[in-house]
C-alpha cells in the first residue's frame, strides 16, 4: 500500500482521537476524513482501524454502504442527477446520460483533468424544481437536455480562471 | 442461582422451559428443531439475517425468526402452521434463488446446511428467477479460499474470526443487491492480512468458504513416480474417525495408518518424531536464551497461524519467537536429508505429504524460508478433511480397517510428549518435561503437568527447576494471545516460555478439522458444540499416558539422530536444517 505521507496521516489520527469517546465514532469521523480530503482510501481506513481498533473491513463496508463516502478522489465540481421519483419521471435519465455523454464518462466516475464527477441521487428535495440537479450545493431546476451543454461549459470557464 | 422456570406451549402442548431462552433454544429442548442455518450458537451470526426459522408466536406481530426471538411466560409458538411452514419454505428459496447450485461439484455436499434445510423446508427448484449477484471467486490462497457464489450472506464467518482471532479479516461490502463478503477492498485472502486459519471455514454453512485443495499434486507426484512419504499430525488422530461416522473422541490413530498404507505411500509417518525433535530444539533454544541473558519471553513457533499474525500485527515481537521450524517442516527437513541418505535415495525424488488439522499449513509450506539446496522440506499438505476424502474416494471401508502402527524405521518412534501437541498447553508440557530433565538430569515428576492443561484461553504456571522459578504462559485463540503480546511489547511481560496457539483450544480445533454441525450429529448430545473440544483432546491425552516413553529426550530414535547426525540441540547442522526466521509483512500491499 503506498505509504501516507506522515502529516496526512496525523491528521488523521488527530481527527481520530477527536471522536474517541462518542460511543460510535466511525460514522463522524468517516464523514470529516470525507469532507476534509474528499475521499477515503484503503490506506486511510487502515489508520483509523488502527486509532479505533474497528476492523478495516467494517470501515470498508461502511465507506461502500453510503454513497456520501468514497473511495476514489471526487473531482473539483460534482455533478449530482437526481433520479428520485419526481425528477424520474420527468425524465432525469435522459439528463444524467447526456452529462455522461459529454463528459465521456460513467455514474460514480471522474473525468481525467479531474475537473466532474458525475452522481447519481435518489432525491436531492426539490422535487418541485424536478427534474433537477445539484453542483457542489446549488441546485439547478427544470432541466432540459439542452440545458446540459451550457452548465459544463459554464464550470469549465469558472476553472479556467 | 437457579433460573427462572416459565410455561409456554408449542403446537398445543404445555412445556416448562428456563427463561431467557430463545425460540429456537427453548423448543429444541422440548423436542422440536426448527429448521434453521443456524448451529444454536449465540452470538455466532448476531444479524439474523437469513429468515429460515419463522414461526408463528403469540403477542408477537407477524412471524418472528426464532433464533432471536425470545420466550415469554404464557407464549404459544406454532411451528407446523401452515403460514409458517410456508414462510420458511419461501426463505430458503429466496436464498437458493441467489445460489450457485453445483452441489454435485461441491466438496461441502454431504456437510452443507443449506441444502439440508432446502431439503427439509421442501423448497422448490427455481422458485424464483432473476439476475445473480456479481460474484468472486479466489483461489489465491494458498489456505482457504473464497467463493461468493455460494455465500448466503449469514455473517457467521465475519463474527467467528472476531470472537476467535480478533481480527475481523471479513466484512460486509457494499450493499442491497451487491452485497458481497469479502476482505477489504474484495481482495484475495493472499492480499490481505488474513491467518488463513480456517476458522471461518468451520462455521460457514454453505461451500463458500473452504481449504485450498492439493489433491491433485499428489495424485501428479504419484502419477510422476515420485516416492510419496506422508506425516500425519497429532490432531488428525483425534478427529479422522469422525468423517467416517464415529463419535466425536474415537482413537483413529491405528485405522488412519493402515489407510494411508492402503493409499499407497512409500512410508507412513507420524509428525510425533517431528514433534520430539522440535521439543529437542526448543527447549535447550529455551534454556540458552535463559542462561545467556537472550530475549525473553520465548514464545513457541509450531503454530503458522500464530506466525502469520506476528508478522502481520506484532513484527516488534518476533525476536521472541523460537526459531524452530514447526514439527512438520523439521520431519520433511530430515526425511530429504538424513532419512535419504540412510536410504540412498536422491531428495528430488521425495515428496513430503503433511497432513494436518490445519488450512494455515498450507500458507507455510510455500515460505522459501522453509526449503534446502531448492528443494521444500514439505510438498504439499492436506486437512483432515481432505484426507477423509482421500480414503473415501479409493473405496476403503473404515469400519473394517485393522488397527496398524506407522513405519518404524529411523523416524517411526514418538513419546507421549509428542502426542500432546495437538491440545493447547501440550507444546509447553512437552517442553518442560525435557527442560527440566537437561538442568537436573532428573525426570519431572509426576510427568503429567496439568495447570497448563484445559481449554481456558489463557493459562499460567511455574515450575521450580533447580532454584530457577521458570514462568510460563499459554494462549490459543489470538484475541486471547493479544493481552500477552500487549505487554512483550510494553517490557511489562513476566514470562520466561509462552506457548501459542493459532486456532482456540489448540490443533485439535484447527480449521483444516471436521465439521461439527450439530444438525448432522444426530447421535452427538444437545451439548456437542461446548464439549467436541474437550472430547478431541482427551484422545491425545489417553495416547500420551499410553505410550512407553513420555519424554521426547528419551526417544531412542531421535537419539540416535542426534549421535549420528546433528550431534547436539543447536548445533550447526541442525541450525542448518531444523531453524527458520520470520519478517514482517505489509498488511494490504499494492496491487
Amino acid at each position: 500500500m503506498a505509504a501516507l505521507q506522515q502529516k496526512a496521516k496525523e491528521q488523521i489520527v488527530e481527527i481520530c482521537r477527536k471522536y474517541k469517546d462518542e460511543p460510535t465514532p466511525l460514522m463522524v469521523i468517516l464523514s470529516e476524513v470525507q469532507t476534509e480530503y474528499g475521499y477515503i482510501p484503503l490506506e486511510v481506513q487502515e489508520v483509523i482501524s488502527e486509532e479505533t481498533h474497528i476492523p478495516v473491513a467494517e470501515i470498508y463496508g461502511v465507506v461502500t454502504f453510503y454513497s456520501f463516502f468514497s473511495l476514489k478522489p471526487k473531482g473539483k465540481y460534482v455533478i449530482g442527477v437526481c433520479l428520485g421519483t419526481a425528477c424520474y419521471v420527468k425524465g432525469s435519465q435522459a439528463i444524467i446520460d447526456k452529462f455522461c455523454d459529454l463528459l465521456k464518462i460513467q455514474p460514480g466516475e471522474t473525468t481525467e483533468d479531474g475537473l466532474f464527477t458525475i452522481s447519481a441521487l435518489r432525491c436531492i428535495g426539490a422535487c418541485s424544481l424536478a427534474p433537477a440537479c445539484s453542483i457542489n450545493g446549488k441546485v439547478y431546476p427544470t432541466l432540459t437536455v439542452d440545458k446540459v451543454q451550457g452548465i459544463i461549459d459554464e464550470y469549465k470557464k469558472e476553472a479556467s480562471v | 442461582m437457579e433460573k427462572k422456570m416459565i410455561n409456554i406451549k408449542i403446537e398445543g402442548q404445555s412445556y416448562q422451559v428456563e427463561d431467557g431462552l430463545t425460540i429456537l433454544e427453548a423448543a429444541k429442548r422440548c423436542g422440536y428443531n426448527i429448521p434453521s442455518l443456524c448451529e444454536y450458537n449465540k452470538g455466532e451470526c448476531s444479524k439474523a439475517s437469513c429468515r429460515v426459522c419463522l414461526v408463528e408466536a403469540t403477542g408477537a406481530r407477524g412471524l418472528v425468526a426464532s433464533c432471536v426471538y425470545p420466550v415469554s411466560e404464557g407464549m404459544e409458538i406454532k411451528i407446523s402452521s401452515p403460514k409458517a411452514v410456508k414462510a420458511r419454505r419461501t426463505s430458503v428459496e429466496l436464498l437458493l434463488s441467489n445460489h450457485n447450485m453445483n452441489c454435485q461439484q461441491c466438496v461441502k455436499n454431504g456437510n452443507c446446511e443449506l441444502l439440508h434445510v432446502a431439503n427439509i423446508t421442501g423448497a422448490r427448484e427455481n422458485a424464483f428467477k432473476g439476475v445473480k449477484t456479481e460474484t468472486t471467486l479466489d483461489i489465491l490462497g494458498p489456505g482457504i479460499m473464497r467463493d461468493t457464489s455460494k455465500c448466503i450472506l449469514c455473517g457467521r464467518c465475519i463474527e467467528r474470526c472476531k470472537k476467535a482471532q480478533g481480527i475481523g479479516i471479513l466484512g460486509f461490502e457494499k450493499r442491497g443487491f451487491n452485497t458481497i463478503v469479502a476482505p477489504a477492498g474484495n481482495r484475495s485472502f493472499a492480499q490481505a492480512p488474513c491467518l488463513q486459519c480456517g476458522q471461518c471455514t468451520l462455521v460457514c454453512p454453505t461451500g463458500a468458504l473452504t481449504e485450498v485443495s492439493e489433491i491433485p499434486l499428489i495424485d501428479k507426484a504419484f502419477m510422476e513416480g515420485k516416492k510419496v512419504i506422508v506425516q500425519t499430525a497429532p490432531a488428525v488422530r483425534a478427529a479422522i474417525a469422525e468423517e467416517f461416522g464415529d463419535p466425536i473422541g474415537t482413537v483413529g490413530t491405528g485405522k488412519m495408518a493402515a489407510a494411508l498404507r492402503r493409499l499407497g505411500f512409500y512410508r507412513v509417518y507420524d509428525t510425533n518424531f517431528g514433534a520430539d525433535l522440535t521439543i529437542m530444539e526448543e527447549a535447550n533454544e529455551l534454556l540458552h536464551r535463559i542462561k545467556n541473558g537472550g530475549v525473553l519471553p520465548q514464545i513457541t513457533s509450531c503454530s503458522p497461524g500464530w506466525i502469520n499474525y506476528l508478522e502481520f500485527y506484532y513484527p516488534e515481537v518476533i525476536p521472541n519467537v523460537s526459531t524452530c521450524k514447526s514439527p512438520h517442516e523439521m520431519m520433511g527437513a530430515v526425511i530429504k536429508s538424513y532419512w535419504a541418505e540412510r536410504n540412498g535415495i536422491d531428495p528430488k525424488d521425495i515428496f513430503v505429504v503433511s497432513v494436518m488439522p490445519c488450512t494455515a499449513k498450507k500458507t507455510e509450506e510455500v515460505r522459501p524460508q522453509l526449503s534446502h539446496n531448492g528443494l521444500r522440506d514439505v510438498d504439499a499438505v492436506l486437512t483432515t478433511r481432505e484426507l477423509a476424502r482421500l480414503i473415501k474416494r479409493s473405496g476403503i471401508n473404515w469400519d473394517m480397517l485393522p488397527e496398524e502402527d506407522f513405519d518404524p524405521d529411523l523416524l517411526g518412534d514418538y513419546t507421549g510428549a509428542a502426542v500432546i501437541f495437538g491440545a493447547t498447553g501440550g507444546v509447553m508440557e512437552a517442553a518442560l518435561r525435557t527442560a527440566y530433565f537437561a538442568l537436573t538430569s532428573k525426570e519431572l515428576n509426576p510427568v503429567d503437568f496439568l495447570p497448563v492443561r484445559g481449554l481456558q484461553g489463557v493459562k499460567e504456571a511455574s515450575v521450580d527447576i533447580n532454584g530457577i522459578i521458570v514462568k510460563v504462559a499459554v494462549a490459543s485463540g489470538m484475541a486471547n494471545a493479544k493481552k500477552l503480546l500487549d505487554d512483550i511489547k510494553a517490557g511489562k511481560s513476566e514470562y520466561h516460555f509462552i506457548e501459542i496457539m493459532c486456532c482456540p483450544g489448540g490443533c485439535i480445533n484447527g480449521g483444516g478439522q471436521p465439521y461439527v454441525k450439530p444438525v448432522f450429529l444426530n447421535k452427538e448430545g444437545m451439548d456437542i458444540l461446548d464439549t467436541y473440544r474437550e472430547k478431541r483432546a482427551s484422545v491425545l491425552y489417553k495416547e500420551d499416558k499410553g505410550r512407553p516413553i513420555r519424554q521426547s529426550h528419551n526417544n531412542p530414535q531421535i537419539k540416535k539422530l542426534y549421535e549420528d547426525y546433528f550431534k547436539e540441540p543447536l548445533s550447526e547442522k541442525s541450525e542448518e536444517l531444523l531453524h527458520t526466521h520470520y519478517k514482517a509483512r505489509e498488511r494490504y500491499p499494492e496491487i
